[in-house]
């Protein structure tokens, strides 16, 4: 059954209507924010544990549990004085195939605001920082713009919404680092600094940003919280499967007739996703190539496996993949596939923050090696070469962009390997003649 | 990582640059954004006043604006922060500009999403109309760079200029918005679908019907 446009969360997506506060509160938005502050901290980490939420940033942590990650009673300074906790809202939308959050952020900035007092207050926290791209520049502006209309009508600030707890919103440019969404490197850079992640432990929840304990949560996670508290768990518990539940933004982009940003229920199986919503494949079904269900670091399915695969966590988990952002990148037959592949190998290499060796001197590696294998200008044995050093980069770096980098190739090795050896055949054919 | 370079520092450009200091509104900006951060945090703002410094150098020589040396060393003295940090920070950012640019900086996506929707073509038009890669053109207007995901993959394939996307391109549809800014207009920035409205699935609306015509409260339907 299709999600109904009533169970819709974010019913400005496409920015028909104006993003103001007015016209937000007429949909919903800071809808007596108070009442659902006055349940209290447990309360309100108990219903998000409850529905099910697991993080929209690419991980799926369950949201409700990383909340509760953050200290009852604030830790001490060096002078014997509490220490502030910090919520920051992971707005770097970077991942390629990912284009949900500015959505979120251009057309429905209340709901994020809302959900970042909300969660800022199930927390503890004095204030959010919200990390923004710095490329999205009109979205940021909405952003401020939208900041000083919840600070005015009282929404945000000292004793917001009137609910006696102060709360603070600030945001936050970046400027143009796709590894500034990896929390502690958004940390050091909300620090001032470059952003190269931090090794961990200590964890953010317990010393974060400026040592304080903070959480870093996705856009969508935090601006789907106050519509679940209103609604209840048990309404967005019914959608999705066990362990997948929920309703998700999901981005469909390459090789299908209409691309489209579309919210829609967990484990909505991919071929009703895309007939619905997207027209179908570009030149039909049997046209698909493959397809990159979760942004760019998730390994590619081939057309066969996909087709009926539920698009949640452990659906996409069981075809040898991952749900990602929900950023689906379709491929079809006219696709050159390893072009397509070594196109994300040289994005990795050049996002590399350079901290980690095997990161820094392995992606540029890994690209130069996709390149030749893309012409075929190769040895068959270079292909298990390469294989090899994916899984020297993989799980050997500080953060996950070095895993990142290893999983596309590591799917295309794995279910393109004739191709690869087919370019390879040709190009030494080519030279002989 | 990225291969970047900064622009060496020579008595020419200490010359033109080392009076540099915030004109009286962005002073003030700089003092807001200052206050976004805890106190003796204040190095917090270093990345939000690169932005706005570039842009006041920006505005003064009619371009997207870039950072000199001396600048970098202004926003250290004003942060209470060493330089190296600073230039550590500029260097780091892809989006400040280290080397002098032109009044338009065409930056074409072309990251996997807008690959397959064709961003090879915007590519080609760039370099059809004289444009070369990291380089200003000869009468000032446009630096052209290849930059990674920019994340609008559901209207690929993008360009952003400045401030603005430009988003559904295609190679026509590039040229009248480079052709518009050459006249000194302002192009409609967005979609350049003239069928869709931002990132809708083209064409028949497959859901959100009511909010298309008014804004629609669905509450009372839950």
């Amino acid at each position: 059954m299709a999600l109904l446009d009533k169970d819709r969360i974010f019913t400005n997506l496409y920015g028909y209507q104006p993003w103001n506060l007015k016209e937000a509160q007429a949909r919903g938005a800071w809808d007596n924010t108070k009442d659902l502050i006055a349940r209290g901290r447990d309360a309100i980490i108990d219903e998000m544990k409850a529905s099910g939420l697991r993080g929209r940033g690419g991980a799926g942590f369950p949201t409700g549990m990383k909340w509760s990650f953050m200290p009852k009673q604030p830790p001490l300074d060096q002078n014997g004085n509490p220490k502030p906790s910090f919520l920051v809202i992971n707005a770097d939308e970077s991942e390629p195939g990912s284009c949900k959050d500015r959505e979120i952020m251009r057309h429905d900035p209340h709901l994020l605001f809302e959900g970042a007092l909300v969660a800022g207050f199930a927390m503890g926290a004095r204030a959010a920082y919200i990390y923004i791209r710095g490329e999205y520049i009109r979205e940021a502006e909405v952003l401020f713009a939208a900041r000083d209309e919840a600070y005015a009508a009282g929404l945000l600030g000292k004793n917001a919404c009137g609910s006696g707890y102060d709360f603070d919103v600030f945001v936050h440019r970046g400027a143009g680092a796709y590894i500034c969404g990896e929390e502690t490197a958004m940390i050091e850079s909300l620090e001032g600094k470059k952003g190269q992640p931090r090794l961990k432990p200590p964890f953010p929840a317990g010393a974060g940003l400026y040592g304080c304990p903070t959480t870093v949560n996705n856009v969508e996670s935090i601006a789907v919280a106050p519509t679940i508290l209103r609604r209840g768990a048990a309404w967005f518990s019914s959608f999705g499967r066990e362990n997948n539940k929920g309703t998700k933004l999901f981005q469909i982009s390459g090789h299908v007739n209409r691309p489209c940003v579309v919210e829609e229920e967990m484990s909505i199986p991919f071929s009703e996703l895309i007939e619905r919503h997207c027209g179908g494949i570009r030149g039909g079904k049997d046209n698909l190539l493959a397809v990159i269900p979760g942004g760019s670091s998730v390994p590619l399915v081939p057309a066969a496996e996909i087709w009926d695969a539920p698009m949640d966590f452990d659906g996409l988990r069981a075809v040898g993949s991952g749900l990602g952002t929900a950023a689906v990148i379709v491929m079809d037959k006219s696709t050159d596939i390893v072009r397509a592949i070594s196109r994300i190998s040289y994005f990795y290499k050049h996002e590399s923050c350079g901290q980690c060796t095997p990161c820094r001197e392995g992606t540029g590696w890994m690209w130069r090696v996709m390149e030749r294998l893309r012409t075929g200008d190769a040895e068959v044995e270079e292909i298990d070469m390469l294989q090899q050093v994916t899984k020297q980069v993989e799980g050997h770096t500080i953060c996950a962009l070095g895993d990142a980098a290893a999983w596309p190739i590591q799917g295309l090795i794995r279910h393109f390997r004739p191709e690869l050896e087919r370019r390879i055949a040709e190009n030494v054919r080519e030279a002989a003649e | 990582m990225a291969d970047r370079y900064i622009e060496p520092d020579t008595p020419e450009l200490r010359a033109r640059w080392g009076n540099f200091a915030w004109t009286a509104e962005n002073a003030e900006k700089a003092k807001e954004v200052v206050s976004r951060y805890p106190a003796g945090r204040q190095r917090s703002a270093v990345m939000p006043l690169l932005d706005l410094a570039q842009r006041q150098v920006g505005a003064e020589l009619n371009t997207q604006g870039w950072l000199p040396i001396p600048v970098m060393e202004y926003i250290a003295a004003y942060l209470d922060m060493p330089v190296i940090r600073v230039v550590e920070v500029a260097s780091f950012y892809t989006m400040y500009n280290i080397a002098p640019i032109g009044r338009f900086h065409v930056q074409v996506c072309g990251t996997t999403p807008c690959m397959l929707r064709g961003s090879d073509d915007l590519l080609e038009t760039c370099k059809s109309r004289g444009m070369k890669k990291g380089h200003i053109s000869e009468d000032g207007l446009w630096s052209f760079t290849e930059v990674e995901c920019m994340g609008n993959c559901a209207s690929a394939p993008m360009v952003q200029i400045n401030d603005d996307n430009y988003e559904d391109l295609t190679s026509d549809r590039l040229n009248a918005v480079l052709d518009a800014l050459a006249r000194g207009e302002t192009p409609k920035a967005g979609t350049q679908d003239p069928a869709r409205h931002t990132v809708e699935p083209v064409g028949e609306p497959t859901n959100l019907v009511a909010m298309m015509t008014e804004n629609h409260d669905y509450r009372s339907e839950w």
